[in-house]
């Protein structure tokens, strides 16, 4: 019984299929189950280690490497600013503490509606915007305390869910297309290209031979 | 005044709203150049580019001809592409995949048709959420138009490329950690040697790792020549370069330039440019390749942009980021903020970095917050010398990779420029800034 829904399955699935190894799907498959639940559940991490041949335990030592996953449950908007060098000199610091306020819950904390996470990132590389803003993950390009104020009410009244989708990155463009030939055929293609480069390179290497030998 | 007639080479599209579609791209040249590399043996592809003389665009600034040539004697298995850019105040690859996705993909192209390589993976950084759609759309796009998929263009060549998404460490943007990332794992560097993923890359195979801005100059190289392009610039460094400005300056952005014909003056003051700082500021120091790099002061002002030009002088272009830092800013905060980043990046594998990371920032965080002592100055430089010996540059390695040795350029830059700063924070207990 799978816990991730049919379509996140299904996307899982395509996403395995895409590389040599299954284990190479870890991170996008730990993206595709926060974008389901949130953050990481025993459940979702228990679904990525059997997609993956891994152990949960694997799992979630390889994603508490990463800043961006969750290990425990967080509000509906993640809220990040960026207090790194360029923001730093932009007010990044003292825009963080007014968000803090803003959002009433503490720097790494949830509030207590559950709708706000509060993060202070490093470096978003938005930095001619500076201070950064991001929800979950989108710019969101608010720099002031009265502006930041105005896109936490548009978030409280859904203004902004066509620009700020909930967690995770991958849910609206999906892959399509791909090589639409089987791999040995690719082989043959690669391998049929190297004989004739060296056979090329044989050519030049005769001709080069015997420039040199009339120089003498 | 700033020289700013070469050509646009990798934001010649920068003033379309519009510039990460299909259809823009295929009228403004778009897949010209792939179109032209394909008539031409994959060998004479490499050349081209060997002869544009084009320096990776990553940080290492290696060149990246002879990082393709290094593998000419075994194929090669993987082109994966570097587009982790999380070196603070670094945001012109951002700009590439945001706005022009087409331009990036088609490069790709180009070089695995160089390398003669059929699966490529383009890794971005997990916060880059609409620049992963963005990708992701140019290369469905790329695949109807067939120019991506089974023998692209009509051709014998056949090449599916993934985009991969990163998931928040700046450690990924080393290259070997990126692997290790794409494979599934812990994103730690692997030890050297065997220095080059051309040896040893994604799975152990053959692999060759490139920066989105170096995969960005190819289809213009190919569609006019590598001598066209080794015609800009001079000496080392050929062709133009994203510059990224930021800090106290009134016009921060992203800036196409071309190599050494400008200095840092022109970026910062020029009125077409950085547009100078805000009133009555002056410049205090500026970064000038991303806060890896040690300082400059003033008087350096008029060093040109170029990759020995900097790296002469003590420091390097490296990720092409600039940061302005005026006389109304506080230095220790600003470095205290930087080794903040470095403790917190650090992936924890080597003792002098996962150690003196944490040390030195707590020393900074003293220093700026309160409770610093005069002896901590000499203490930090200290533990500088034990992350990179003798804290010459470039450092000294005492670590598996490059983040370690990183750490000192900004603490030794600021000690070395503004003792008295620091002296005055002690005297004060805390920041008289604030």
């Amino acid at each position: 019984m799978s816990h991730f829904r049919a379509d996140i399955r299904q996307r899982a699935e395509e996403l395995v299929a895409l590389y040599p190894r299954r284990r190479s799907a870890m991170l996008p498959l730990l993206h595709l189950a926060q974008e389901q639940d949130g953050y990481l559940s025993d459940e979702g991490i228990a679904e990525v280690a059997a997609l993956t041949d891994t152990t949960p335990a694997d799992v979630r030592g390889t994603a508490s490497f990463y800043d961006m996953f969750h290990l425990e449950p967080v509000g509906k908007y993640v809220v990040g600013v960026c207090t790194n060098i360029a923001c730093l000199l932009a007010g990044g610091e003292e825009l963080l503490e007014h968000a803090s306020q803003t959002l009433h819950c503490a720097v790494g904390a949830t509030s207590s509606d559950g709708l706000f996470t509060l993060e202070e990132t490093e470096c978003l590389a938005d930095c001619n915007l500076a201070p950064c803003v991001q929800v979950n993950h989108r710019y969101v390009r608010t720099t002031t305390p009265a502006t930041f104020d105005a896109m936490v009410e548009d978030l409280r009244e859904g203004r902004l869910d066509h620009d700020v989708p909930s967690h995770g990155t991958l849910i609206r463009v999906k892959r399509q297309g791909g090589l639409r030939v089987s791999k040995d055929d690719v082989a043959t293609e690669r391998a049929q290209a190297l004989a004739e480069r060296t056979a090329r390179a044989a050519v030049a290497a005769a001709a080069a031979a015997a420039v040199s030998e009339e120089s003498k | 005044m700033a020289v700013l007639d070469a050509p646009l080479i990798v934001s010649s599209r920068r003033d379309y709203a519009d510039s990460f579609t299909l259809s823009r791209y295929l009228e403004t040249g778009g897949y010209e150049g792939l179109r032209k590399a394909l008539t031409m043996f994959p060998e004479d592809v490499a050349a081209e580019v060997d002869k544009a003389s084009l320096l990776g665009r990553g940080g290492a600034g290696f060149p990246a001809g002879r990082k393709w040539s290094m593998l000419r004697r075994s194929p090669i298995s993987y082109l994966v592409v570097n587009g982790d850019e999380s070196e603070p105040a670094t945001f012109k690859d951002h700009y590439l995949v945001e706005r022009d996705p087409h331009q990036l993909v088609e490069g790709v192209i180009i070089a695995a048709y160089a390398l003669q390589v059929s699966q490529v993976f383009i890794f971005l950084r997990g916060e880059f959420a609409l620049g992963l759609e963005r990708v992701q759309q140019a290369l469905n796009d790329a695949y109807a138009h067939g120019a991506l998929g089974s023998k692209i263009f009509g051709s014998d060549f056949s090449v599916d490329v993934v985009v991969h998404p990163g998931a928040g460490a700046y450690i990924c943007g080393e290259e070997t950690a990126l692997l290790e990332a794409l494979e599934g794992k812990r994103g730690f560097p692997r030890i050297k040697p065997p220095f080059f993923p051309a040896v040893t890359g994604l799975y152990g195979e053959p692999t060759v790792v490139n920066n989105v801005e170096t995969m960005s100059n190819l289809p213009w190289i190919i569609s006019n020549g590598g001598a066209a392009f080794a015609a800009l610039g001079a000496g080392r460094s050929t062709g133009t370069r994203l510059f990224a400005l930021a800090g106290n300056v009134k016009n921060p952005g992203v800036f196409e330039l071309e190599m050494v014909k400008n200095t840092f003056r022109d970026i910062i003051f020029d009125p077409a440019l950085g547009g100078g700082l805000a009133e009555g500021r002056t410049l205090k120091a500026f970064i000038p390749g991303g806060v890896s790099a040690p300082w400059f002061g003033p008087e350096l002002l008029d060093t040109p942009l170029g990759q020995d030009e900097v790296g002469g002088l003590g420091s390097m272009l490296g990720s092409g980021s600039i940061v302005v830092i005026d006389d109304a800013s506080c230095v220790v905060r600003a470095t205290w903020r930087i080794t903040k980043f470095f403790s917190r990046e650090s992936c924890g594998q080597c003792t002098p970095c996962r150690e003196g990371s944490g040390w030195i920032e707590r020393a900074m965080y003293r220093l700026e917050n309160g409770g610093g002592r005069m002896e901590d100055i000499d203490l930090l430089l200290d533990l500088c010398d034990n992350i990179a010996p003798g804290l010459t540059w470039p450092p000294q390695q005492t670590t598996i990779c490059v983040l370690g040795p990183s750490i000192p350029s900004s603490v030794h830059s600021a000690i070395s420029m503004f003792r008295d700063d620091f002296v005055a924070h002690v005297n004060y207990g805390g920041c008289p800034h604030d």
